[in-house]
């Protein structure tokens, strides 16, 4: 009994590891005394907590990787972080990443990695995988040379992958190895924290599956929190447990997965829900219309409201709030709930 | 019947391997099929990375030239062009479209200088007015016009709009085929829709044919009329589209479709579990 309540503890099941608060985040562009302004990540409040994987959705250029990276700490100029915090608590140790980047710094791969998006980038091509093992992971792990290599082969088995590949370099494996390669990378410190940009975009159908079948299964044996980000809806559906959609810098509507695919509340996550087609059926899907907003020069009021199929009149003069939705999420929409999925 | 494009055992074959071990694979291993004149249709060819698919494009294009086989667009054999204007005669009538529309276009180059050089090369616009007439006609039929594009970079364009730019430029000579490789896997979900459905219109009002390359089954099922689907060279599966993709029997097929994560969050991660389970055990 004790075994079981010591691998899942209830008190730290509902417990937040990240909590964000009214985030903002802008490139600020300063020259020739013209200053100009691209608010990618604009008031947003979220917390994510234990052993859990939260979805990030929406365009590119909705400010998803911008807010990903100013949650990790790893903002560089033009981009500043305007207002807000974003605070992590691993055990006893809290963290603010903005006031203390020192303690983030120690953090960093111990307790919160990174898996990035474009694989064969990442890692460097003219040397072996097993110097971005000991570039990456070495002094965080506290082992000694041997001891250090043997645990990274033991990881790599665990994650299907012989233990060779630590001599290959990156061109003698294939896409969905090299993936593997950088999810065992994230993952060998076995953190608490895994972010995930679109980890799977590069993939082929059929290793896509594969690979985000390992992330869910590493998840759920090291209990960690996973944030995954990416724009297809039904790699959401397949992975993540809560949802959030990004539109423009801002939250649209954030909820648990299931019940979003079942009853969107806003307009834009129904749009991205009934548009995905589904093999045995054929009838016409919709598309949007107009294109996605500058950054730089955004709508007033909701962002959404110039291609929004029911905006009305107050929707381009107010900005609606995130509130409690009937679903159990929020969303930010002064028609929520009124729109359904065809 | 006369045909539109005939495949006729088409092999390509690459060599791999340095001086002493001269090896080659089979890109495209033997591959015939044929698109009526008379009947517009979308046809997909569908497979993995790998599969040969891009270097069937390229071969349609007339970019490579098979090693055994031969196409023939229109009664005359692709292999046979050798000069220019036989190959601008050729290009007027079939007409890419691109993967990533950002590298398709020259980001320090103007969007609509691409309009035009094809409006003056093969619609035979010569003056301002003309070229910007012929341009305009062309972005109307994919939703956009000459005052949104005119003097943009690609950067200043959406992915998805950039992308129907390259289809409208591709429209300009009126071509009868348009091959499309991989034309939506790098625009937004949101915007692979209206891509997708600008397609079925392309078929339907403008009586093009369309070669539709893709390793997304949901969006071949979505809108082509046959399909066929490949595996290192090989075509393993073919015919009617939705009658293939409902009965799916070669197992990789099988495999493809059960791939396609469904969208829905119940299903879909029954359906990686399942996977999993099958590459443990």
């Amino acid at each position: 009994m004790t075994e079981v309540l010591d691998f899942k503890p209830a008190v730290t099941q509902a417990q937040d590891v990240l909590t964000i608060r009214d985030l903002k985040a802008y490139y600020v562009n300063d020259m020739f005394g013209v200053r100009r302004e691209v608010r990618a990540v604009d008031g947003i409040s979220l917390t994510v907590r234990r052993n859990e994987v939260y979805g990030i959705a929406g365009e590119s250029s909705s400010g998803k990787t911008s807010l990903i990276k100013t949650l990790a700490g790893a903002i560089r100029p033009p981009m500043r972080v305007v207002d807000g915090s974003v605070n992590f608590s691993f055990g006893d140790t809290h963290i603010d990443v903005y006031a203390e980047p020192e303690k983030m710094k120690a953090a960093r791969w111990q307790n919160l990695s990174y898996i990035m998006q474009g694989s064969m980038s990442v890692l460097n091509p003219v040397r072996r995988i097993k110097h971005a093992f000991n570039d990456f992971a070495f002094r965080h792990m506290g082992l000694d040379r041997r001891a250090f290599r043997q645990r990274v082969e033991s990881h790599l088995q665990k994650l299907g992958l012989d233990p060779n590949v630590l001599e290959a370099f990156p061109h003698q494996l294939s896409g969905g190895m090299r993936q593997r390669v950088t999810i065992a990378l994230a993952t060998v410190c076995e953190p608490e924290f895994i972010i995930a940009d679109e980890p799977t975009t590069a993939l082929d159908v059929l290793v896509q599956q594969d690979v985000l079948g390992l992330l869910k299964e590493v998840q759920a044996r090291l209990g960690s929190s996973v944030v995954f980000v990416t724009h297809d809806m039904s790699v959401h559906a397949a992975i993540t447990d809560r949802l959030a959609i990004m539109y423009a810098g801002r939250l649209a509507e954030e909820g648990p997965t299931q019940a979003m695919f079942d009853n969107p509340q806003h307009p834009y996550t129904a749009h991205l829900i009934a548009s995905l087609p589904r093999i045995g059926d054929v009838s016409t899907r919709k598309s949007l219309a107009g294109k996605p907003p500058s950054l730089a020069n955004p709508p007033s009021g909701c962002r959404f409201h110039p291609r929004c199929p029911i905006a009305i009149d107050r929707c381009s003069k107010e900005v609606p709030e995130m509130l409690p939705s009937a679903i159990g999420g929020r969303v930010a929409c002064f028609r929520a709930g009124e729109v359904a999925v065809k | 019947m006369s045909k539109l494009l005939e495949l006729d055992h088409v092999t390509k074959l690459y060599p791999v391997g340095g001086l002493f071990s001269r090896q080659s694979i089979k890109a495209v291993n033997d591959v015939s099929f044929s698109l009526d004149a008379d009947k517009p249709e979308i046809f997909a060819i569908v497979g993995e990375s790998g599969s040969g698919k891009s270097t069937m494009a390229k071969m349609m294009l007339g970019n490579e030239v098979p090693n055994s086989g031969r196409l023939v667009f229109d009664g005359t054999d692709i292999s046979t062009i050798r000069n220019r204007s036989q190959r601008e005669a050729f290009m007027a009538r079939v007409q890419p479209v691109f993967q990533n529309p950002f590298e398709a276009f020259n980001p320090l180059t103007r969007v609509d200088a691409y309009l035009f050089g094809t409006a003056h090369r093969f619609a035979g616009a010569n003056n301002q007015a003309e070229k910007e007439r012929v341009c305009d006609e062309a972005l109307q039929r994919v939703g956009l016009s000459m005052a949104e594009i005119k003097g943009r970079f690609s950067h200043e364009l959406s992915g998805g709009q950039l992308q129907r730019v390259a289809v409208a430029r591709a429209l300009i000579p009126s071509p009868k085929l348009i091959v499309a490789d991989e034309p939506v896997s790098m625009v937004d979900a949101s915007l692979r829709m209206s891509i997708v459905n600008l397609f079925r219109s392309l078929r339907d009002e403008l009586k093009v044919s369309i070669i539709y390359i893709t390793h997304d089954l949901a969006t071949a099922y979505y809108i082509s009329d046959r399909v066929i689907i490949m595996q290192k060279g090989v075509v393993i599966e073919s015919g009617d589209a939705r009658a293939v993709l409902d009965n799916p029997t070669h197992p990789y097929s099988i495999a493809l479709k059960n791939a396609v994560l469904p969208p829905d969050p119940r299903a879909a991660s029954a359906a990686i579990r399942l996977r999993s389970a099958a590459a443990a055990g």
